[in-house]
């Protein structure tokens, strides 16, 4: 199979450190873009300390008083994700897949555990050991909860995604309860007794997610530089799988 | 008429719970437009109007556990109304 520059299939967009209203905007932007046939996108990110409600949230599950979140400037937000309550935080990787579903068999168990095996993967490539545990979406290393998983759906289109703790000031989870559990979060740089390079992180999630899906990226100004690395690794390899098919233009059997 | 059911969402996934509706009874929906919101373990799933029409019933409640292929609206078409 040949791969040319021509197929476009996927977009990155790192906005870096952005609010997470503002980011949640975006994200239905971008839905909105996918679903008029843009082609997929990966929208990644962090977000200044922030606590997110999903539909099965409950307020119990927030440990600290309305008065004291009110005094660390830290908002909660009810928010349109499966899931219970989570945290995001600065050092803490967000990563929002709008991805067309139609087009990879739609079935939204298959493709949380597709986010969970992309998670296991990019651990794996920093040395890490983690995995599943049965009935509890998401990514462990052993009983700590390092990966938490919840999405949207529209029209087929996801939203929401993964939020992986690279650097994530840990103590912050003690205001909840994740995901309604009694469990305690790690982080990469726990585990690997250090600070992560956050953009390495990065470039091996999107990596790992691209092989993962099938995706090629979209060769783009703003991200062209920065994803140059995989963009190549991609096109030697001459990525055009089967999913992927559908939308690329003039990829050749 | 036209019933909207709940659609296959994956392999293993045979219910799912109504999180709110997106509309009313008498609302006029075209096709597409979201109806409602179910949820599953980790996901949210909007099922969206599969023709255009007026909202006739609303047969599941928010908070309630719905089945695969269960009937969750019915649409009337527009020159019924």
């Amino acid at each position: 199979m040949l791969q040319t520059q021509k197929d476009i299939l996927c977009e990155i967009k790192d906005d870096g450190l952005i609010d997470y209203k503002k980011a949640y905007e975006i994200q239905k932007r971008y839905v909105q873009k996918v679903q008029q046939g843009h082609p997929s996108i990966i929208y990644v990110c962090e977000h200044p300390s922030v606590l997110t409600l999903g539909r099965s949230a409950m307020a119990e599950h927030i440990l600290i008083s309305p008065e004291e979140l009110n005094e660390r400037g830290i908002e909660v937000l009810p928010i349109d994700r499966g899931g219970d309550i989570t945290l995001h935080a600065p050092g803490q990787l967000v990563i929002y897949p709008i991805l067309d579903l139609q087009v990879f068999g739609k079935d939204l168990r298959a493709y949380l555990c597709k986010l969970e095996q992309v998670a296991i993967d990019l651990l794996n490539c920093f040395g890490i050991v983690a995995h599943r545990f049965d009935g509890k979406t998401g990514v462990w290393i052993g009983r700590k909860k390092i990966v938490s998983i919840g999405i949207g759906v529209r029209r087929w289109i996801s939203y929401h995604g993964l939020a992986i703790n690279v650097n994530t000031d840990l103590a912050l989870f003690s205001m909840i309860k994740p995901c309604g559990m009694d469990v305690k979060m790690t982080s990469m740089a726990q585990i690997k007794r250090g600070i992560i390079d956050m953009n390495e992180v990065k470039k091996r999630v999107i990596s790992n997610f691209c092989q993962a899906f099938g995706l090629t990226l979209k060769e783009s100004g703003d991200d062209q530089g920065k994803f140059a690395v995989i963009e190549s690794r991609l096109s030697e390899r001459g990525l055009c799988l089967r999913e992927g098919a559908r939308h690329a233009k003039g990829c050749s059997p | 008429m036209r019933r909207v059911v709940l659609p296959e969402l994956g392999e293993g996934i045979d219910k799912a719970t109504v999180a709110c509706w997106h509309c009313n009874i008498g609302d006029y929906v075209r096709k597409d437009d979201d109806l409602l919101e179910v949820v599953t373990d980790k996901a949210t799933f909007n099922v969206a109007a599969p023709s255009e029409g007026i909202v006739k019933e609303i047969l599941v409640p928010e908070g309630q556990e719905v089945k695969v292929g269960e009937v969750l609206a019915v649409l009337g078409t527009l020159d019924v109304q």
